[in-house]
């Protein structure tokens, strides 16, 4: 079993009436509720807490990428994971992902993946989403229709840009390029693991079993109601004769960890609050634009992440019923650990995308849920899949052949640099011991 | 009269209704496409042959995913017409149809003897910001598109089937036709035609509610002033949905206009 913590980086500071007084927390969500000296403290709280888990020993780190809105704060994940290759170690940088259908030209994304690779030693996971339709056809313009057409085109270039050992020509429906020559080029090869977040459409399914990537359902409603889309996967890939390797799919839950069941509840019950009903909170308008998911979608009865639908699913719903009905896992490390268990048998996943941070979670409770997590239910998950192998994951540089920030020449961190002197640094002394 | 006709080897089939004999009148629908109750083209087939089809993406009508821009929207009008052999037609366009129509007008000058633009789509003015329609809800469309949202025809359009089923074949409707209608209206209804309107030559009738709220009557003067041959008819009580909700009116200054 791996184990990647995962940040949505929410704006924490909504306020109180925040639903009944607004329509949605996406796409035109007022811009004056934004703070951004709050948002500086956010950032870099978030990015703490990123680096926390690589020291706690999380396999992998999580960042996305969603557009004007206060449920997650990262227009570009790339800036994030870029900031991230610089103070982790070991784990494993899941960028999941960029919207490949929004980026003109889309080796735009092919350039920074393959920059974050190169930064990282080869650590990166390169997650291709569609990207919602509140980011992608109402924040971004992108024609309904085209979206999954400008997708599947923009993943077929961005791959052969990694893998052609020359320069080629693309002439594609969307996007004409005379040279594609990429520099630089990733580490890993033939390139990053690739891992496509879903919400259930039934198309990605079939994506994901014919290419052999990963398929990262990425659900807030848990276990209990994320069967049916995990059914539907392995439905598919037994269709195609594909291994039924649990590493092959990975799952985002809510997991919080505290000393005791009641304490869990008393600690998170109000930033699950926040998160389901103020995060959540999409105007139904925005949910699903004509065209964004397919007729074959809408028939097969998928039901949305967002908007009417799936907010009259959590209508009234207080701890109990989120616990009780598997929204989210929380409790003592005991509680947890069965849990999460039988969970990931349920689903049969191998790659357990923990949402640790939530809502309005303060540091020092995302500190105290990662390390009770770290250290009381992590080590017992591990044996879960024994005989599988996970092909998902990154192939780093050995430890020896990967380079490490060198020390800051001056500690005193004054603004104006004076006294500041360049510290000649042999490249010797940057490579991780 | 119900009929389909088939073009470019069965890559499209278009189902159409056809009313009336006369000079011929090619009448293109909205984004919402018809509702299965339009008796404004039964009473225009008094003096015209009309001829109403789906376009693709709407009721029997396939070929949508043959279809990106408004050029491939007019060039298969064009098709239509020739295997039709309407060598020339007049046009009535409404909404995106009416959009659509100004097009043909632009493309061809010669295939359209006279024109009548109902709300047209295809302008963006910043001062006049186009309600988002895509966005709207079904308690919402109503007050957008009707100027009395409690009106029977406003009712007709708006309102929920009781059987699940009927909601599901509804919505799915819906999604394919406004699917179709993004391609020229997401995520403004802007394609270019203010560059190529000076190209229409034909007598035009710009028809407006007065008290259309999706596309607000300024964009009236806009088209006016953008095509030479053209006059403008405000409808009065009629919002954006004026063939539906003044039918009378509308059907008569526009066989006025046309005879």
């Amino acid at each position: 079993m791996k184990f990647t913590w995962f940040h949505l980086m929410p704006y924490r500071f909504l306020p109180e009436d925040f639903k009944d007084k607004y329509r949605s927390v996406w796409v035109d969500i007022p811009r004056k509720l934004y703070d951004p000296k709050l948002g500086h403290k956010l950032y870099n709280d978030y990015l703490d807490q990123l680096e926390f888990a690589d020291q706690m020993g999380f396999d992998a780190i999580g960042v996305n990428e969603h557009h004007q809105n206060a449920y997650g704060m990262m227009p570009s994940p790339n800036l994030m994971a870029a900031a991230l290759t610089r103070r982790t170690r070991n784990a494993n940088l899941v960028v999941l992902g960029n919207s490949i259908a929004l980026y003109n030209p889309p080796i735009r994304v092919a350039e920074e993946f393959a920059m974050l690779d190169v930064m990282s030693g080869g650590r990166l996971v390169a997650g291709f989403p569609v990207g919602t339709s509140m980011d992608t056809n109402f924040c971004y313009g992108v024609i309904p229709a085209e979206i999954r057409p400008r997708y599947y085109e923009a993943h077929d270039l961005i791959l052969k840009s990694w893998t052609e050992e020359e320069s080629f020509a693309f002439d594609g429906k969307y996007t004409k390029l005379r040279y594609v020559n990429l520099w630089p080029r990733p580490i890993q090869k033939p390139h990053p693991p690739i891992w496509i977040p879903g919400g259930g459409s039934v198309e990605t399914w079939d994506f994901c079993a014919d290419h052999d990537y990963q398929y990262s359902f990425l659900s807030f409603f848990g276990y209990i109601q994320g069967k049916k889309i995990a059914d539907g996967y392995w439905d598919v890939m037994a269709k195609k004769g594909r291994e039924a390797n649990p590493y092959s799919m990975g799952f985002a839950q809510v997991v919080a960890v505290s000393e005791t069941d009641e304490q869990a509840e008393r600690d998170y019950a109000p930033h699950m609050d926040y998160f389901y009903n103020r995060c959540l909170h999409v105007y139904n308008g925005f949910a699903d634009a004509p065209g964004y998911r397919t007729v074959k979608t809408i028939k097969a009865g998928m039901l949305g992440q967002v908007g009417k639908d799936a907010a009259i699913r959590r209508e009234g719903l207080k701890w109990k019923n989120f616990i009780d009905e598997g929204y989210v896992i929380a409790g003592s490390p005991a509680t947890v650990r069965q849990r999460l268990r039988e969970a990931m048998q349920h689903l049969r996943c191998g790659h357990l995308m923990i949402l640790m941070q939530i809502g309005s979670m303060p540091p020092e409770l995302v500190r105290k849920s990662t390390e009770l997590f770290a250290r009381e239910v992590m080590p017992h998950m591990r044996d879960l899949w024994p005989g599988f192998k996970d092909k998902w994951s990154p192939n780093p540089l050995p430890a020896g052949e990967r380079v490490m920030p060198a020390a800051l020449s001056l500690s005193n961190g004054k603004p104006d640099g004076a006294g500041r002197t360049a510290a000649p640094v042999s490249s010797e002394a940057r490579t991780a011991k | 009269m119900n009929t389909t006709q088939y073009l470019c080897d069965g890559k499209f089939s278009i189902e159409m209704q056809v009313h009336g004999t006369g000079e011929p009148l090619l009448f293109i629908h909205g984004a919402g496409g018809f509702t299965g109750f339009d008796p404004f083209l039964e009473a225009l087939g008094a003096k015209f042959k009309v001829v109403a089809p789906h376009f693709p993406g709407y009721g029997a009508s396939t070929g949508a995913e043959h279809i990106d821009d408004v050029f491939d929207a007019v060039l298969i009008l064009n098709e239509l017409m020739d295997t039709m052999g309407i060598h020339a037609a007049h046009v009535v366009g409404h909404s995106m149809g009416g959009m659509i129509a100004a097009e043909l007008a632009a493309f061809d000058s010669h295939r359209v003897k006279k024109l009548v633009l109902a709300a047209p789509a295809g302008f963006w003015l910043d001062q006049y910001p186009i309600p988002d329609f895509f966005a709207a809800q079904l308690d919402e469309i109503g007050p957008l598109l009707f100027h009395d949202p409690k009106s029977a025809a406003a009712t007709l359009m708006t309102s929920i089937p009781s059987e699940w089923s009927a909601i599901e074949a509804m919505y799915v409707e819906r999604v394919k036709r406004l699917a179709t209608a993004s391609k020229f209206l997401w995520p403004i209804p802007d394609r270019g035609l203010k560059k190529r309107a000076y190209r229409i030559s034909a007598p035009t009738l710009i028809l407006w509610g007065d008290s259309d709220r999706l596309i607000p009557p300024p964009y009236a003067k806009e088209f006016l002033s953008h095509i030479r041959n053209s006059r403008l008819h405000t409808i009065k009580e009629a919002g954006h949905m004026l063939m539906y909700e003044q039918q009378e009116a509308f059907v008569k200054a526009v066989t006025d206009f046309l005879s």
